[in-house]
């Protein structure tokens, strides 16, 4: 079961919106539906569903609706029609304590200009949470340390929020959302209102915290580089409506559209792909079973001159060079232990391309990817130079 | 001019209406009871010190309190020295006395008057009329009705002030809550706050400076009732002003002009800096 459901949420902000739905189900456009009512849709039949754990990210301009579609979720703005589920509850048919409830125990939120308490000290303002629940003073300044203590705040409690810098306001604002300890986090912009340099910061700190918590992340922004770099997932909005949920490769590799297309235009491919993108199968011989001839045949079969050399299990021993296993042949020895060349360059299957620029430049063999020192697979130059310059992996074959 | 229209009994109307409340009598003696026994315990409980101690301690509680400014607090010694010496002490405090009490009144009934309006603009539309119509009146009209239900004396003093200086404290309630930002509400909302944890963890403490800019606005226009109130025989400084215009006595109409220009000084530091003052 998904986290949270969303099904045909749709926000339309005006009085009688009536006339609009019917419009927005004939499929006019936003600015139509102005002209002709007066009402502005905010959000257009969004359905998505995001899973445990998840970085869930929704992106778009301004005025795409976004920001409406996240109040959506905690019913800070009551959807015109469409169903948010919640854990399997449906957000709109709960009453405001069974509401309540769930704002407080479930999902909390993390706010584009932070929404602090100014009259509260750092301290207090992170027990917010739990100070409304009523829990007792002693358990929820505890509490309230240990959230300060996880985004790097320790020491700051007793200052007022007017006393820091954007960049740990922000920190202030996260502190309070992780107190009550809910599963699922909602942002809001989170990061936009700070400086490129500290916004960076945040986000690798983000998700030093989503390794260690696993919550699940509703991430909302504008800007499309940070939603690469953090979503698992990410949405993209325009005009109220959703235009494409993909991962980032999906999204970089596959723009369900012109206006997708468009945006991701500019992104530097090399931070987003990763080496699973760009790997292809990579030759080898089992050295326990396979001697210089299998090995010669199998380069020549495949047009290379090296392949790689792996026990029974598959774990990768080396490399060896087809001059070298022809000596081999020539003097009719049947092992190739003594060619093997233990120093090969590896690499895993996360690592973004940029990481690996520099060791395929200066390298002459494929790069090996490596899995818990098992081969995988091998990247060369020509598939990697491919993929960042936007054509198809499968067009490009294995040559080195 | 349009003579042969008959011209509109108002007068006669609100007489009518100012008659048919007299029904209510009870509730304003009882009314009359509980504010005079508000007034009569101020009075005596600050007079129960002797002036010399109360100008210590109120030039004490300037200093702690005010932001330890020099200027400020010897001005409070100098300017009660004063009073007391030209002989005012005595009407300086009922007339204390009687502005803490209109201030008092106004707060308790005005505060919540302004978070109501603050919630719901079909009562802000209703209200806001209401306390232009209060503000323009000339204040001397409301001695009328309140001296045909509350007598004479102090109370009716009171009452008229409360009437004439209660709008600020509604006015800047309304609009401090108004004025919370958006984020920090929906934060209190996303938190799962109540709304009465809503209203005093967050929006009250946000409004408070403005709602404090409003209730010292109300101490000064109750201060600027006194002497028009001492018409209806609300004692304190304003009868001496008072005596003074019907004797053609300028210099005594001064000094106790003077010891309520002091008397305004003093509360409006005081209350400025109690409302800027967070830590």
């Amino acid at each position: 079961m998904a986290k949270l459901e969303v099904d045909g949420l749709t926000k339309v902000f005006g009085k009688k919106p009536k006339k609009a739905l019917e419009l927005l189900e004939k499929n006019k456009s936003k600015d139509d539906i102005l002209q002709e009512t007066g009402n502005t849709v905010g959000v257009n039949r969004a359905s998505f569903s995001v899973e445990d754990g998840e970085i869930f990210v929704i992106m778009g301009l301004s005025g795409s609706g976004k920001s409406t579609l996240v109040r959506l979720l905690n019913r800070l703005i009551d959807p015109t029609v469409g169903n948010v589920w919640v854990d399997g509850e449906n957000l709109a048919e709960m009453n405001d304590k069974h509401l309540r409830d769930t704002r407080r125990k479930k999902m909390s939120m993390v706010f584009q200009k932070f929404g602090l308490f100014p009259f509260r000290t750092v301290l207090s303002n992170v027990e917010y949470g739990l100070e409304v629940q009523g829990e007792e003073k002693e358990s929820r300044q505890e509490k309230a340390l240990e959230a300060l203590e996880l985004v790097g705040l320790k020491g700051y409690e007793n200052m007022y929020p007017d006393e820091l810098s954007g960049g740990m306001q922000q920190r202030v604002g996260l502190a309070r959302a992780l107190a009550n300890d809910p599963d699922i986090l909602l942002m809001d912009e989170a990061f936009s209102a700070l400086d490129p340099l500290i916004r960076k910061d945040m986000q690798d700190e983000l998700l030093d915290l989503q390794t260690k918590m696993k919550k699940t992340i509703v991430f909302i922004t504008h800007d499309l580089d940070e939603a690469l770099r953090i979503g698992d997932r990410i949405t993209i909005m325009k005009d109220g409506a959703i235009v494409q949920i993909g991962t980032p490769e999906e999204i970089l590799m596959e723009p369900e559209n012109e206006y997708v297309e468009k945006f991701v235009e500019d992104v530097d491919r090399s931070k987003v792909f990763t080496v699973e993108h760009v790997m292809t199968r990579a030759e080898s011989v089992n050295v326990e079973k396979e001697g210089p001839r299998v090995a010669l045949k199998r380069m020549k079969e495949a047009n290379i001159s090296s392949i790689y050399v792996t026990d029974r299990e598959r774990n990768l021993l080396g490399i060896v060079h087809a001059s070298d296993v022809s000596r081999l042949v020539t003097e009719n020895k049947d092992q190739l232990q003594e060619v093997i060349q233990e120093n090969v360059p590896t690499t895993a299957k996360d690592t973004v391309l940029r990481d690996i620029m520099n060791l395929l430049t200066y390298q002459n063999v494929p790069l090996a990817v490596v899995e818990d020192g098992k081969l995988k697979g091998a990247v060369v130059r020509g598939t990697v130079i491919a993929a960042l310059s936007g054509s198809e992996v499968e067009n490009v074959g294995l040559s080195s | 001019m349009l003579d042969f229209l008959p011209r509109l009994p108002l007068a006669d109307w609100i007489d009518a209406f100012v008659d048919w409340l007299k029904n209510a009598d009870f509730i304003f003696d009882s009314l009359t009871s509980f504010i005079s026994a508000i007034i009569e315990g101020l009075d005596a409980g600050i007079g129960f010190f002797p002036s010399w101690l109360l100008i210590v301690l109120l030039t004490a509680i300037t200093y702690w309190f005010a932001g330890r400014k020099t200027g400020l607090t010897a001005f409070v010694f100098i300017g009660l020295f004063l009073i007391d010496n030209m002989g005012y002490w005595d009407g300086m405090v009922l007339t204390l006395a009687i502005v803490i009490s209109a201030s008092l009144i106004s707060v308790i009934v005005g505060v919540p008057f302004g978070i109501w309006m603050s919630k719901n603009d079909v009562v802000e539309g209703a209200i806001k009329p209401v306390l232009d119509f209060m503000q323009t009146m000339p204040a001397f009209v409301y001695l009328i009705p309140a001296v045909a239900f509350f007598g004479i004396g102090e109370v009716p003093g009171v009452v008229a002030s409360v009437i004439f200086a209660m709008p600020p404290t509604i006015r800047l309630t309304n609009l401090g809550i108004r004025q919370v930002s958006t984020e920090a509400i929906e934060a209190a909302d996303a938190f799962g706050s109540t709304p009465a944890q809503k209203l005093f963890k967050v929006q009250l403490p946000m409004a408070k400076v403005t709602i404090m800019t409003g209730v010292n606005q109300t101490i000064m226009l109750a201060l600027s009732m006194v002497v028009i109130a001492s018409m209806i025989g609300a004692g304190g400084l304003g009868t001496e002003v008072y005596y003074a215009v019907g004797r053609n006595d300028a210099g005594g109409g001064f000094e106790a002009g003077f010891a309520i220009v002091i008397l305004a000084i003093i509360l409006d530091r005081l209350t400025q800096s109690f409302s800027n003052g967070r830590k």
